[in-house]
């Protein structure tokens, strides 16, 4: 949305079939029809092609049409998914959680210490192993509503910005995922646990997750409440809504994710280890924001997350095909996310602009 | 009193609210009746809003009592008031601009297929069918419900915002300065709305510094002055140079309510 801000602005953003006055020339009234999210997925198109066309001159081989580099990239990108379906929800609300990555680790190495086999003479919890494969996964996610719990409940009855409050969770989390092993790794897990992170299924969570949440966002009165405080929060406390209820809610519910997240990374290393996870908080955000979602608040999708996810997905493997350092692909991003938050800002202002 | 034989529809008695140290309302004894149209007139700071506050349930007064429909209230939310029947109309405030109409209008009291709590289905059809009638009603003519309302102008939004409060308050609607942000003609179609309501026999109160609006929409006007209600006016034998001396304190009014009764 931010990459078409000057053609779009006039749009609903929960609402695709809206049909404005068409009669400002053809080409503009076919792309006000489109859904907001095209401008987006053009530019993702293009840095595969882009990608593509490198290939073929740089390294002589293509850069789409290689499975095993396709799998690799739709994998790592389910996880990031994950935590940005999640996260845009809270930005969607006008907040923001940086505390994915942590409490991914947390929950993911004491999913992992319920997960293991008999087998292993070592195990966290000796008189603990080859549990059925739900207990894990709930610990897990539990973990991770807990997390979002106190975040949400520091936010929603302190007040303190939730930039702080979850960056305070963000450390934290990590503290308690080295603690809760003494920095020691979890493996050797039950072969039901270890399904759950193989194959497609991290994809396939992803996804289910994704429309789950899109469904949520877009039919619900969780959704619309949530789009409401983002939008307005004074209009939305007088019009009745429960904002602190709801508040926690939102952060529970993102917490959950990165619970999930947590299990699914876990079971897709095989391992689990405190230091999982690291900066994935921050390419959630981005990729929130590259998918639309204004920081503002009020305005965003899930699909618009799923082509931001996809576009830090190609840019990063983009960049290791190219055999380029991956620390060029960081300056990348954050030069695209600073680009995108400018674009944001902008229209931003001159939305509010026009208001007085 | 206007009307000495027509029910009480709102009251309050002693009411009173610090902020901290500042004393934002003391001792407010306000009286509403059946059908009435109130004005609340004064200067920045003297209480108008404070009072509003307390009679929805923003916030809780510092002691004091209201009572409404004949019943003693004690409002904790917005919520609690608007399911009492009291519908409150902001200045700018009332409105997520990234939300359509009919999203704006069931704010907070949506319309689902069925109840999951937070997670209820929402029942669009339902509520745009409604929100054109709610507009109708009102004569507001607004050609696409579906976009946002960012796109609107003020007035058009007002009016939407006006429209939800007549279309809920079963028993009451207050109005803070409800054409502050508007232009000439936006201001008198508000105005219409208004008039309308008081045909339909809905009682209203109003904030504004309108004077011009005061006199011709209420038949009372009660003068704020540093938190007190320090006169009550009835507009048929009152202007504006006596509500003004009111509120500067140049004139010390009357207030009929002073006393309990």
């Amino acid at each position: 949305m931010q990459l078409t801000a000057e053609t779009n602005s006039s749009k609903d953003p929960m609402s695709n079939q809206i049909t404005s006055d068409g009669n400002s020339g053809t080409f503009r009234a076919i792309y006000r029809k489109l859904p907001t999210e095209f401008g987006i997925f053009l530019v993702f198109i293009g840095i595969g092609l882009f990608f593509e066309v490198l290939g073929w001159i740089f390294v002589g081989q293509s850069f789409l049409a290689n499975q095993q580099r396709l799998i690799i990239m739709i994998l790592q990108m389910a996880i990031i998914g994950i935590i940005a379906v999640g996260v845009t929800q809270v930005i969607i609300m006008a907040g923001i959680d940086l505390s994915g990555g942590s409490v991914l680790a947390f929950a993911g190495i004491v999913a992992a210490s319920l997960a293991q086999t008999s087998e292993y003479t070592r195990a966290v919890f000796p008189s603990l192993t080859d549990l059925p494969v739900i207990i894990p996964v709930a610990v897990g996610i539990f973990i991770g509503v807990c997390a979002g719990f106190v975040n949400g409940s520091i936010i929603a009855l302190s007040g303190i910005p939730p930039f702080i409050a979850t960056l305070g969770m963000l450390v934290s989390a990590r503290g308690l995922a080295r603690w809760y092993t003494s920095g020691a790794q979890v493996s050797f897990f039950t072969d039901d646990f270890a399904v759950i992170g193989s194959g497609v299924w991290p994809v396939v969570i992803f996804l289910a997750v994704a429309f789950l949440f899109h469904i949520l966002l877009r039919y619900t009165t969780y959704g619309k409440h949530t789009y409401a405080i983002g939008s307005n929060e004074e209009a939305a406390r007088v019009s009745g809504i429960n904002i602190k209820k709801h508040k926690m809610l939102v952060y529970m519910i993102a917490g959950g994710l990165y619970g999930l997240a947590g299990v699914v990374i876990t079971s897709r290393a095989l391992t689990a280890q405190s230091g999982a996870g690291i900066m994935y908080e921050l390419d959630a955000i981005s990729a929130v924001v590259i998918g639309g979602t204004s920081l503002f608040g009020g305005k965003g999708r899930i699909t618009g997350t799923i082509i931001g996810v996809c576009i830090l997905g190609v840019l990063t493997s983009g960049f290791i095909f190219l055999r380029i350092d991956l620390f060029y692909v960081n300056i990348v991003k954050g030069m695209l996310i600073i680009a995108v938050v400018v674009a944001d800002t902008y229209r931003h202002k001159r939305e509010t602009k026009k208001d007085e | 009193m206007a009307n000495e034989k027509s029910k009480v529809i709102l009251k309050t008695e002693a009411l009173t609210k610090h902020y901290g140290g500042v004393r934002a309302l003391q001792d407010a004894n306000f009286i509403l009746h059946d059908a009435e149209h109130v004005a609340i007139v004064g200067d920045n700071g003297a209480g108008k809003s404070t009072i509003i506050r307390q009679i929805t349930g923003v916030e809780i007064p510092t002691s004091g009592k209201i009572y409404f429909d004949d019943n003693l209230v004690n409002f904790k939310t917005p919520l609690d008031a608007r399911e009492a029947g009291i519908e409150t109309v902001y200045q700018n405030l009332a409105i997520a601009n990234d939300l359509d109409v009919p999203s704006n209008i069931f704010l907070g009291r949506e319309e689902t297929y069925f109840n999951l709590g937070p997670f209820s289905f929402l029942n669009e059809k339902k509520m745009l069918d409604k929100s054109s009638g709610v507009l109708s009603k009102t004569g507001i003519k607004i050609p696409d419900l579906k976009i946002h309302m960012g796109n609107m102008s003020g007035g058009q939004r007002q009016c939407v915002a006006i429209s939800r409060a007549a279309s809920f308050a079963s028993k009451l609607i207050i109005m803070d300065e409800p054409t502050a942000a508007l232009g000439v003609q936006e201001t008198a179609q508000v105005e219409n709305i208004i008039r309308n309501l008081k045909e339909r026999g809905i009682p209203l109160i109003i904030i504004s510094h309108n004077l011009r609006q005061v006199l011709e929409l209420a038949e009372k006007v009660f003068v704020f002055r540093q938190g007190r209600i320090v006169g009550t006016l009835e507009t048929a034998k009152t202007d504006g140079n006596e509500i003004v001396a009111m509120i500067t304190g140049v004139k010390e009014g009357t207030h009929d309510n002073a006393t309990h009764s």
